[in-house]
């Protein structure tokens, strides 16, 4: 049987070259390995080497030739014992565009899914939350303390790495008694280095164990972000399935309190950008020990956006052992009629306080406290809007491409028929945020904001 | 005070350029059996020129000599031989693939077979490897099947990568070989990491790191140094200097002025230079390595001293930055010669051995590609069904990723 020589690619950005010159005729023997032609491109001249063996029986494309594109036969072997005439040339015709193992099924299959896809796409509203009973007051810090002890407990594998998480119990306290508890092989003090330790956990979570990062705020994960993105988030994708991360990232997200720009940014939108990362961004203390907790036990890496402002604040929290926090679920903290208002993290608690005002003023706003950014709970928002037919969502970080232009979007896409005003954001201002308390406050959403923003549509 | 002259900048040159004649008067290369081999026990402070020699063991003649001698048997040998020629072929069958467009990209080896090949056969099959792009070998090495490789290099229906990574990024969890990632380096503190691990865990089994030199300058080299030694991680960390980063040779990575091993000083950790196309010298020095890690002992730093004999991948043209004898002058020769010169020299090997041996690898690797083929390549045949896209983003499937599925008709 004959077969085809192709013109071969140098590079995969190659697209055509020159068919230089022949170095080998017509009715010339080829074995695997010799030199038949040589080709440029602006790059390099390259030589062209036969795999298979057998006659050069014809040439399709003459020597000084430019501009042969990649793929092109440029001439046909015949195998041993075909005689040269017998192997016609190829017809030229557009090569038929590779197949696919399977087939899309027939057209009104596809018709049939494009209709599915006009109709609302999120996904039906999950059962209510279980009630888990009596409660208790405690701080944030406590329960992503007691979040990570009970995982630790329960599950050996798990253990927690970062700079003065052991000796120091944390820089802002929240691995308070662990040490003690668990020991220095499960609660490990690190060098300065988060891309450093962000490699550790990667190659350790390979190994099976639970790794639990704490970044000493967000903002230093950035020097981590290759580590984060390129290997945690991709491993599973890229190894066919093989080899996964079970990780968590954790640490304080976005502004406290006169550390500048450089201590004081938001990632919500950075990491919820990225497939194969999870995002969840806890309010209060229920949030927080809740999501902690499903983060750990999750197979996949977790990135949990705490906020050094709530660690200390009070919230009322299930004392139940099990209590626990699915991610992907938003949770509505205020029910209202006039106006759905969307938060995430410490602007929930800014979100209460402007419905609480519009209260007074006579208007009824719904408060939703996202608690995941990734997976997205559209259902839970698209709910509420068909209600109020209003949105304003907030946020602490910059408004381009952030989470309240995604929220927009996913009710643009759900229910625009159902809005009666452009859903609205408020955001802090889009500069690096200052250190002068008078600029900071300024620069950073308040309560008056979301209400003079729902003013605006209701 | 004002300088009395002008500033200079310095930028390393390489030694020739194309059109000169290769010029190796800056290699120092000492006696083989000349560098003493200190016990693993040993302080690393007190083995510090074994950062600035070459650890070699076959000599000119062909014999192994001196300390580090791993005194293998020939069986052993002929096993290193048949796998470094086995690795060799199938390169040369898979870059003249890429030529032929069955495939986007490959890279080749040459000349650094033993690296892998001595450093795996030195380690148990269950010791973890994070390996860069040009360690195939290793996995050749624990007997991996060629097919398998191929089929990723294909990205046909039998990859089980299932078309999502570049040709040659090999991955399997099976044979303990880590995912390989395109981004340079950031295997290095995941091998030390998974190291860290493995000591946690009280478990048995240790790692072994690859980087080039030029990815010694990255970050994540100095990283994984400095975890590896504070924490005493049951690691081999192997730094592949076969001179060239694509065009930059060695001293734009830093080689100019020491070598890549004395990094390890720095960290207090133990560092050996070693003749990487020599077999017996890369088997004794990992197995040496390997030996302190299991006991307890840390971190070993290796730099294999060798020569890229291609060009760096099918994308570049080697003529246009370095001159085209340097490979085959190179003055510490080429793996597979050298061994196949020490078995001879035992009186272990003849021509025709010689000759049947690669007319065996050669078969092997041109039947593995039959079948690999018939599977399809990169421009032939089925691929991947775009449903399996949408696998592995998440361990589950998330509700959106279905319906993304469904929506390209999946």
């Amino acid at each position: 049987m004959s077969t085809q020589i192709l013109m071969p690619a140098l590079s995969p950005t190659m697209t055509e070259g020159k068919l230089a010159r022949w170095l080998k005729q017509v009715g010339d023997d080829v074995r695997a390995g010799d030199v038949i032609a040589e080709i440029e491109t602006d790059k390099a001249t390259m030589e062209v080497e036969a795999v298979d063996e057998g006659k050069l029986a014809r040439i399709l494309i003459d020597e000084g030739t430019e501009g042969v594109p990649v793929n092109t036969p440029i001439a046909v072997l015949a195998a041993d014992g075909e005689g040269v005439g017998d192997v016609e040339a190829p017809q030229k015709e557009a090569p038929a565009p590779p197949k696919v193992a399977a087939e899309a099924e027939d057209h009104t299959a596809v018709a049939d899914r494009a209709a599915e896809r006009r109709a609302p796409a999120a996904e039906a509203a999950p059962a209510p939350e279980k009630d888990w009973g009596p409660t208790k007051s405690i701080t944030v810090r406590e329960a992503l303390r007691d979040a990570m002890a009970l995982e630790m407990r329960r599950d050996p594998n798990v253990f927690l790495m970062g700079e003065e998480v052991a000796q120091y119990q944390g820089a802002y306290k929240i691995s308070q008694g662990l040490l003690e508890e668990f020991g220095a092989r499960r609660v490990i003090d690190t060098p300065i280095t988060e891309h450093g330790f962000t490699g550790m956990a990667v190659g350790a979570a390979l190994t099976g164990l639970r790794p639990i990062v704490e970044f000493m705020t967000f903002n230093f994960s950035m020097q981590a972000i290759d580590q984060i993105i390129n290997s945690a988030a991709k491993t599973l994708y890229m190894s066919g399935g093989q080899m996964g991360c079970p990780i968590v990232f954790r640490g304080p997200n976005g502004a406290a309190s006169r550390v500048a720009a450089q201590h004081s940014q938001c990632y919500a939108s950075w990491y919820s950008h990225v497939p194969g990362l999870k995002v969840v961004a806890p309010w209060s203390a229920a949030d927080a020990k809740g999501l902690l907790r499903s983060a750990i036990r999750d197979p996949n890496p977790v990135i949990v956006l705490e906020n050094e402002i709530l660690y200390g604040q009070h919230f009322e929290c299930p004392t139940d052992e099990d209590f626990i926090v699915p991610i992907g679920r938003a949770k509505v903290e205020r029910e209202g009629e006039h106006v759905t208002i969307v938060a995430f993290s410490i602007m929930v608690g800014v979100a209460m306080q402007a419905a609480e005002a519009l209260a007074e003023q006579g208007i009824s706003a719904e408060v939703i406290n996202l608690r995941s950014l990734r997976p997205f709970d559209a259902a839970t928002i698209v709910e509420s809007v068909k209600k109020t037919n209003r949105v304003v969502s907030v946020e602490e970080g910059w408004p381009f491409a952030g989470i309240g232009a995604e929220v927009a979007m996913q009710i643009v896409e759900n229910c625009f028929d159902w809005l009666d005003a452009p859903p609205v954001r408020v955001h802090g201002v889009d500069v690096p945020l200052p250190y002068a308390a008078n600029l900071e406050k300024l620069a950073l959403p308040q309560p008056e904001w979301v209400v003079d923003a729902v003013r605006k549509i209701v | 005070m004002k300088n009395t002259i002008p500033l200079q900048l310095h930028v390393p040159e390489p030694p020739a350029r194309p059109g000169q004649a290769p010029d190796f008067s800056w290699l120092q290369i000492p006696e083989a059996g000349s560098v003493p081999r200190p016990d693993t026990a040993t302080e690393p402070q007190e083995m510090r020129p074994l950062a600035y020699t070459l650890i070699r063991v076959l000599d000119e003649a062909g014999a192994a000599v001196g300390p580090w001698n791993p005194r293998l048997d020939p069986e052993t040998l002929r096993r290193g031989l048949r796998t470094m020629m086995l690795t060799r072929a199938y390169d040369e069958r898979m870059f003249r693939a890429q030529r032929q467009g069955k495939t986007s990209f490959y890279m080749r080896c040459t000349g650094e077979e033993a690296i892998g090949v001595a450093q795996a056969m030195a380690l148990d099959d269950r010791d973890m490897i994070f390996p860069t792009y040009r360690q195939q070998s290793i996995l050749i090495a624990r007997g991996w099947p060629l097919v398998d490789m191929m089929n990723q290099v294909f990205s046909n229906t039998q990859d089980r990568l299932k078309g999502r990574q570049m040709p040659i990024m090999y991955s399997s969890k099976q044979a303990s070989f880590f995912s390989i990632a395109g981004n340079l380096a950031t295997q290095f503190p995941q091998a030390v990491g998974w190291a860290m691990a493995s000591a946690i865990k009280h478990d048995d089994r240790i790692a072994a790191g690859f980087i080039g030199e030029g990815a010694t300058a990255e970050g994540d080299f100095h990283h994984a140094l400095t975890f590896a030694s504070v924490y005493g991680a049951p690691v081999i960390l192997n730094i592949v200097n076969n001179q060239y980063a694509i065009s930059s040779f060695q001293g734009i990575a830093g080689g100019e002025h020491s070598t890549f091993a004395a990094r390890a000083l720095g960290y207090g950790l133990p560092a050996l230079r070693v003749d990487g196309n020599d077999f017996l010298a890369v088997y004794a020095a990992t197995r040496w390595a390997a030996d302190r890690a299991r006991s307890n002992r840390g971190a070993t730093v290796i730099e294999h001293f060798s020569y890229r004999a291609t060009a760096h991948s099918t994308s570049d043209d080697p003529s246009k930055y370095r001159p085209a004898e340097e490979a085959a002058l190179w003055p510490l020769g080429d793996p597979i010669t050298r061994l196949r010169a020490h078995l001879t020299a035992l009186g272990e090997w003849s021509d025709e051995r010689q000759a049947q041996l690669s007319t065996e690898v050669d078969n092997e690797v041109q039947q593995a590609q039959r079948e690999a083929e018939s599977y399809g390549t990169l421009g032939t045949g089925e691929h991947h069904s775009p449903a399996t896209m949408f696998d592995d983003v998440f361990k589950e499937m998330p509700w959106h990723l279905r319906r993304q599925r469904q929506e390209l008709g999946f």
